[in-house]
């Protein structure tokens, strides 16, 4: 089965969804092609249940692969590298991507951000600055329907928010003098969740399980623009992955992405094609498109494709209160400090620090997890490999020790772009039809890690000065969490030697060939990157309807 | 505290099982799920703890509700059936006829004491799952075993955003 199309976008998450919707309505012939599922968003309440069970996992929420280790399946990946990465416990495949999972805060990137070479002598600057991109935050942020309020660290903005900021938690109430007094005010954190209905969705109904599934709808998620797509024209094509990309005769040219779909192998044709399958299934594709003419991949003549991954790895750490601190009663954090976004005094990084609403257990959670065989010997109990569960009285009192008193603090920071961080193929290994699987191949380093230990440092004086009676590092920079924010991978830049993409996100090599994700990023900042994704596929979608 | 036909609805609710089918099918209830009633509401009084206090209704609304609905109804009656099977194998006599004791004496002869949930699992997992787990989540998963905790919006209960703002003397 062959296909034409002015535009195919690769991938329905938010840069593909918001691309295809806003080229849809302006009449344009758009097709989209999605690996995943179209879920059926009747079943949130089922998807609930599953998160909340400790006998499910997270990737059994959106359906994804859970044992990336066997050959054959679907979401297969290796990590050959120094990080054990957990790639499918936060990334979705399927109508809606990874926003069908996230937690939605929205901070855009910082001025400097842009300029990390010029102004401190580190990664690399972007060719376009934050000015260029301030109208399309503005129109990311109404599309998406973000509720916030200026803070004073974020570089000016051209419109208010569209939606009033949440109101701090009590919790954060009991830290907000101790960030203040070590630097660091909080502030109201941006978020695409509704704070009050708008959009024909509803307000925030306080399910407290956003992340990863919120069955109000109030969190924003990319399936809103794929079913505006599609009521104004354009076609959604879900299990549909693309596994390869066809040049023309002279390699200038995509003419084909090619899909399998039941069982058959099919081609769209395009005028232009936009990839937006994220910064790992982007370069695992452009990889996967090898030809006579491109023999290291499409799209790859600089050698950038998959190289310059970078996450953001964070840390946190918890403080054990007298008091209750009234945690689990909202599924987001409310405040935040983008104070040390502040890169003048040295060398120690970008870093953001929030307080979180989540610590301790979930009580369900707790009720329906024994507590772990190694914690109880951790705790000298000798007689645990013999004993039983508790119930009744025993194990409310259990739940209530594992759920109340604590104050958790996080904090993420910039990892710097590093040619040796990448996606790879494993070609050793191959999906559920036969392609070789992607590779994560990565560490933190030094910057980073400096970067980490300077936050956890930050957070226990706060900790400490809100009268913690107990301050333990729970993540600590030598093993860090990762936000799951894949960056770099096709980076953007004016030199094809050393990028993937141009300015207008353009690839170097393919004069119809773009990308829009995260992929693009030349650097990361540490701004969950979500808004910047959505800002730049907007501004692509103005520039290919000025170029089709 | 006392669980009422209400705080299983509230649970209901948070699982997408709405009121109307548990009314239609209560006058449905046939013998069987008389007898599964018996069973978890004598599990509850195991598996809760003294502040409330698991009704018939709560429990007969709950289970009639909650697994009507869903793919899992057959393994859910399964367990149901397993535990009392275990208890008359054990002790001659029905589950629910059981002291409280001799009732945690029958869980501990299953092994679910100590088995890891799984639906799909051995007799002790799946009665783990089926029977306590299921107990347990209607009750922390609602407003009146969050409560217990100082959690009276727990996750997975669309509460509002006006809990979170509130301190404890509240």
């Amino acid at each position: 089965m062959s296909d034409h199309t002015e535009v195919c976008v690769v991938g329905a998450g938010p840069a593909g969804s918001l691309l295809a919707a806003r080229l849809a309505a302006r009449g344009r012939d758009v097709v989209v092609l999605d690996a995943g599922p179209r879920f059926d968003r009747a079943e949130d309440l089922q998807r609930v249940e599953r998160e909340l069970r400790p006998s499910h996992s997270r990737p059994d929420v959106w359906e994804m692969d859970q044992d990336p280790s066997r050959d054959g399946v679907r979401d297969s990946y290796s990590t050959t590298g120094e990080i054990d990465y957990k790639l499918n416990r936060a990334r979705v495949k399927g109508v809606g991507g990874t926003t069908l999972h996230w937690g939605a805060m929205t901070p855009r990137l910082h001025e400097q951000d842009f300029e990390m070479a010029s102004r401190h002598g580190i990664g690399v600057d972007w060719p376009i600055d934050y000015g260029t991109l301030e109208p399309f935050y503005c129109d990311a942020e109404r599309e998406m329907s973000v509720s916030g309020a200026p803070n004073p660290y974020a570089g000016p903005r051209s419109e208010p928010y569209p939606l009033p900021a949440f109101d701090p938690s009590h919790s954060d109430g009991i830290v907000r003098e101790a960030f203040a007094e070590h630097g660091a005010p909080l502030h109201a954190c941006p978020r695409a969740i509704n704070s009050e209905q708008n959009d024909g969705r509803s307000a925030c109904m306080g399910y407290g399980t956003c992340q990863p599934v919120c069955p109000s709808g109030a969190k924003y998620s990319a399936d809103v623009h794929a079913d505006r797509a599609e009521k104004v024209g354009a076609r959604i094509v879900d299990r549909a992955p693309v596994v390869r990309l066809d040049h023309d005769e002279s390699g200038d040219r995509v003419v084909a992405a090619v899909y399998e779909r039941d069982g058959e192998r099919r081609r769209v044709s395009a005028d232009v094609f936009v990839l937006a399958a994220g910064a790992v299934e982007i370069p695992r594709l452009l990889l996967l498109s090898t030809s006579q003419r491109y023999p290291d991949g499409l799209a790859n003549t600089s050698g950038a494709v998959g190289r310059y991954f970078m996450e953001h790895p964070g840390i946190k750490v918890v403080g054990e209160f007298d008091e209750p601190t009234r945690q689990h009663l909202v599924g987001y954090e409310t405040s935040v400090s983008e104070a040390f976004y502040d890169h003048d005094d040295g060398p120690a990084g970008t870093m953001i620090v929030q307080p979180y609403n989540d610590a301790g257990e979930y009580p369900v959670a707790a009720a329906l997890s024994s507590r772990p065989l190694s914690g109880r010997l951790a705790d000298g109990d000798v007689t645990a490999p013999f004993a039983s569960d508790e119930w009744g009285d025993a194990l409310l009192d259990d739940v209530r020790e594992r759920t109340e008193g604590f104050i958790a603090l996080k904090a993420w920071v910039e990892q710097l772009p590093e040619w040796e961080n990448r996606v790879a193929l494993d070609r050793s290994r191959t999906d559920d039809r036969g392609h070789p699987v992607p590779d994560l191949q990565f560490s933190v380093g030094e910057h980073a890690s400096a970067s980490l230990r300077r936050a956890e440092s930050f957070l226990y004086d706060v900790l400490e000065s809100a009268g913690a009676t107990e301050v333990k590092t729970v993540v600590g920079p030598d093993e860090p969490w990762f936000a799951f924010h894949h960056l770099g991978t096709t980076r953007m830049g004016t030199d094809p030697e050393s990028s993937v993409v141009n300015a207008q996100l353009r690839t170097h090599d393919l004069d119809n060939c773009y990308v829009a994700s995260s992929s693009v990023f030349p650097t990361g900042g540490a701004a969950n990157p979500t808004l910047t994704i959505a800002a730049l596929s907007l501004r692509l979608a103005d520039h290919l309807d000025g170029t089709l | 505290m006392k669980l009422s036909r209400r705080d299983a609805l509230v649970a209901l609710g948070a699982m997408g099982v709405g009121a109307g089918g548990v009314g239609v099918l209560r006058e449905r209830a046939a013998e069987s799920e008389e007898a599964m009633t018996d069973v978890l509401l004598a599990a509850a009084e195991v598996v809760y703890p003294s502040a409330v206090t698991p009704t018939r209704e709560f429990v007969s609304a709950y289970a009639v509700g909650r697994r009507r609905f869903d793919a899992d109804a057959e393994r859910f009656e399964r367990a149901v059936a397993d535990l009392d099977r275990r208890a008359r194998h054990d002790t001659g006599q029905s589950f629910a006829s059981l002291s409280l004791a001799r009732r945690r004496d029958v869980f501990r002869s299953l092994g679910a004491d100590r088995a890891h949930a799984n639906h799909g699992g051995t007799t002790a997992e799946r009665v783990r799952y089926y029977v306590v787990d299921d107990l347990l989540y209607a009750l922390f998963a609602s407003p009146t075993g969050g409560e217990l905790v100082g959690c009276e919006n727990p996750p997975g209960h669309p509460g509002g955003t006006d809990a979170y703002q509130r301190g404890p003397e509240a």
